[in-house]
């Protein structure tokens, strides 16, 4: 390793990282009590299979998978389910939701261990993959075990480790890479085992220095390479990411499978080495708390289905002049309506927006031309046009500018001048026309 | 937008929860910075008058903008610097010896006609220093044409008339033109300092130039505008410019007239021009054309309003015909 790879166009905000990016992980109190929403993930619900009073056990499965594209899910606590109704999502929706009182034992259920792993047949790695419950941890959550089965007709011949977390804020995965490279290194091993791939790659900012030298150490030796990535939004986006390794442009509208590869984030890996050699469900993750407006930021691995106003308190709590918490990162993330909302599997950080840091976007102007949209969108489109398009509502024309490619990086308003909510535009414009 | 919950006081809006610090404001008030070189050079050459012309355009255009803006009920936007600019890209676009009315009734036209008419900043078709520049030579063209010598130095005007190197080299030809400044590099020098008769801000290239640069350091404009622009006019004029082909002298085209004040800081108008890089290539090289066309073969001396005006037209046009490069696009039309 010593090449500085990237992609084309893209933004350079600024990253602060130095908030959180030398805090070890550390567990999370015990939730008193956890909302477990059925879907955590892209595709249908799981279904409850569990009722009102049941006991149920750390890990236990209570939500079915529903469908080729979904993911069943796992209670994180030891305790009673009191009520399975909807509540308010961090994705500022309403979903179902398993509530389960804790009772303070975290009694796990049995996990089928497999010392031998590696020797496992690969369609039994795929059936615990998707048993366990493991979505992208990166923030898509999108099911792994779909990702796991491709159609016969695209060949895969690369998996790449997504390391690059491009979000500003975010170090749950460059913490994760310095506290557990090894154990990623045999979650990519499984993976590459059970797609039946020989190239394996860790794409890795170049601001995370000791994960990188961390992930080398780790790798030595394995048909498996890290590679450096300049440090530039978004970065971490599947198909830059691609791009910036492997120089495959996956086609617009396509996806990785198209060019041979499949991309999973490290704390995927994680757990899919948890998963597949202890028998562990995906039942907590590494979650990043940071910003000017937290008292104590750091990172933590917290049970899936706490409150974030929970592991809010558990960081000394919000800072006089707190104004904005924000579900994910700075860039792609969700503002936060109430704090009493669950940590799902998708969720990487919890940034907390002092009044400082704060950009008000309550008032926009028009457009005036100026092309820096154009020149940063990482998926070359028309973000000016588009936007005026939609705020016309013009929607029908917006396919011709290739308005299903827009993946709603943000990049586009964050450089606008005009300050324009082209975020909001284009999810407008979507939920107007057909792909 | 953006909504707030009064209880925990939680601002909600959509993402990106950060954005750099760029504003519209900032970006007119530095290309205002950027001309300030070229306004120097005007008072320089041009002595107190230069204050005098672009100071009322810019008083009139802002005055104008904020008294419409309070008429139909809107905020004023004067503090965005965009009717400064507008105001002072006149002026720069003025004779020094024209009426007090001239800079006020082209400031009052453009504001009103060309940019709040059409929705103000953003939804404007023409650049509105020239749309007022034209308008003004259309309804006063002999005050319009009228270009004092150069020769005080900030100090008043000695009231000798004269032609533009332009004029001249049309009327007369080069030799004339050389001759009218010494020798030949006289002539340069003399284009790229200003010491040339002509509108007020356009006349040192120079001064022009240092303003450009600072403006693509910082990245408000890039050099694909200016560069097809000069570029195609320095081409026609060596290969139609001179007696048969290939023979012509680039650089008196390049130099003279509003060339530099229009392909960097007209021409490069976001509002007015593709918003598509590769698309401004074809406009800057539609201007150039046009220019030269006029310049050459036309019946004015001076090409560079009406080629940036027509350009203008087919911005939007250029723009839905080039697109930027779509990701992923090439493999796509492979399957
Ligand atoms: S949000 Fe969409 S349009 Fe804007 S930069 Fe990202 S991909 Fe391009
Ligand atoms: S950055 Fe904003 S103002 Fe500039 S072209 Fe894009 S949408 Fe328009």
């Amino acid at each position: 390793m010593s090449r500085t790879e990237t992609f084309e166009r893209g933004i350079h905000p600024q990253y602060h990282k130095e908030l959180t990016a030398e805090r070890s992980t550390v567990q999370a109190a015990l939730p008193k009590r956890v909302l477990i929403p059925l879907s955590q993930h892209i595709g249908a619900p799981a279904a409850a299979i569990v009722a009102i009073g049941d006991e149920v056990r750390t890990g236990q499965l209570i939500g079915e998978s529903a469908g080729f594209v979904s993911s069943p899910v796992h209670s994180s606590v030891s305790g009673k389910v009191i009520a399975i109704a909807d509540f308010p999502l961090s994705s500022g929706k309403q979903g179902p939701c398993i509530v389960i009182e804790s009772d303070g034992q975290d009694t796990y259920s049995d996990f089928q261990e497999h010392p031998d792993y590696m020797n496992l047949d690969p369609e039994k790695i795929k059936e615990i993959v998707k048993n366990a419950g493991i979505v992208g941890l990166g923030g898509a959550a999108f099911p792994t075990g779909v990702k796991l089965s491709p159609p016969k007709e695209k060949l895969i011949d690369a998996i790449i480790i997504n390391g690059a977390e491009c979000e500003p804020y975010l170090t749950a995965d460059h913490r994760l890479m310095v506290e557990k490279p090894a154990e990623i290194v045999e979650g990519l091993k499984l993976l590459m085992k059970t797609l039946g791939v020989s190239e394996g790659y860790i794409g890795i900012e170049e601001n995370k220095p000791d994960a990188i030298a961390a992930m080398e150490k780790a790798v030595s030796g394995q048909p498996i390479e890290v590679h450096a990535l300049e440090v530039k939004y978004p970065q971490g986006a599947e198909k830059m990411l691609i791009k910036a390794i492997k120089d495959r442009e996956v086609p617009a509208r396509g996806l990785p499978m198209d060019v041979g590869i499949v991309v999973q984030n490290v704390g995927t890996a994680l757990a899919v080495y948890e998963a597949v050699r202890y028998g562990k469900p995906l039942i907590e993750r590494v979650v990043t708390i940071t910003g000017d407006g937290i008292k104590e930021p750091g990172n933590m691995m917290v049970r899936v289905g706490t409150l974030i106003s929970d592991v809010i308190s558990q960081c000394g709590g919000l800072k006089e002049g707190a104004v904005k918490v924000i579900a994910g990162g700075p860039m792609m993330g969700f503002a936060q309506w109430t704090l009493d909302v669950p940590v799902v599997k998708g969720t990487s950080g919890i940034l907390v927006m002092s009044s400082d840091e704060y950009v008000s976007s309550e008032s926009y102007s028009p457009c005036i031309r100026c092309g820096r949209c154009i020149d940063v969108c990482p998926m070359g489109l028309n973000p000016s046009m588009l936007s005026i398009l939609s705020e016309k509502e013009f929607f029908e024309q917006t396919g011709e500018y290739n308005l299903f490619d827009c993946f709603e990086c943000g990049s586009c308003a964050y450089v606008c001048p005009s300050k324009r909510p082209m975020v909001q535009f284009m999810r407008l414009a979507k939920s107007q026309s057909k792909p | 937008m953006a909504v707030k919950n009064k209880e925990n006081k939680l601002i909600v809006s959509v993402s990106p929860h950060v954005r750099d610090g760029e504003s519209v404001g900032r970006i007119m008030w530095s290309v205002n910075l950027a001309l300030l070189p070229a306004f120097i050079m005007a008072v320089y050459y041009f002595g107190p008058r230069a204050v005098y012309v672009t100071g009322l355009s810019i008083l009139a255009a802002v005055l104008t903008e904020h008294f419409f803006q309070k008429g139909i009920g809107r905020p004023s936007t004067i503090h965005d610097g965009s009717a400064v600019l507008t105001g002072l890209l006149l002026g720069l676009n003025l004779p020094a010896s024209v009426p007090f009315y001239i800079p006020i009734a082209g400031s009052f036209f453009v504001i009103t006609i060309v940019k709040m008419l059409f929705g103000g900043l953003g939804y404007n078709v023409f650049n509105p220093a020239l749309m007022g520049r034209a308008f003004l030579l259309i309804t006063w063209p002999k005050a319009m044409t009228i270009w004092y010598e150069p020769t005080a130095k900030f100090v008043g005007m000695d009231a000798t008339t004269t032609a533009t190197p332009l004029g001249v080299l049309k009327e007369e030809g080069l030799p004339k033109l050389i001759q009218m400044f010494g020798d030949k590099s006289d002539m340069y020098l003399g284009m790229l300092s200003g010491n040339t008769a002509g509108s007020l801000g356009e006349t040192s290239a120079l001064a022009l130039l240092v303003g450009a640069l600072f403006l693509m350091a910082r990245r408000y404009i890039t050099w694909h505008i200016p560069v097809s622009f000069l570029g195609t006019v320095a081409l026609f004029a060596w290969v139609f410019g001179g007696e048969g082909f290939f023979n012509g002298d680039p650089l008196i085209h390049v130099l003279s007239g509003g060339l530099f004040l229009g392909a960097f800081f007209m021409a490069t108008d976001y509002v007015t021009c593709p918003t598509v890089r590769k698309g401004q290539i074809i406009f800057g090289i539609g201007c150039g054309a046009i220019t030269m066309l006029i310049r050459l073969w036309g019946g004015f001396p001076e090409g560079v309003m009406f080629a940036v005006l027509l350009m203008n037209c087919f911005a939007p046009l250029i723009d839905r015909s080039v697109k930027p490069e779509l990701f992923g696009a090439v493999k796509e039309q492979k399957q």
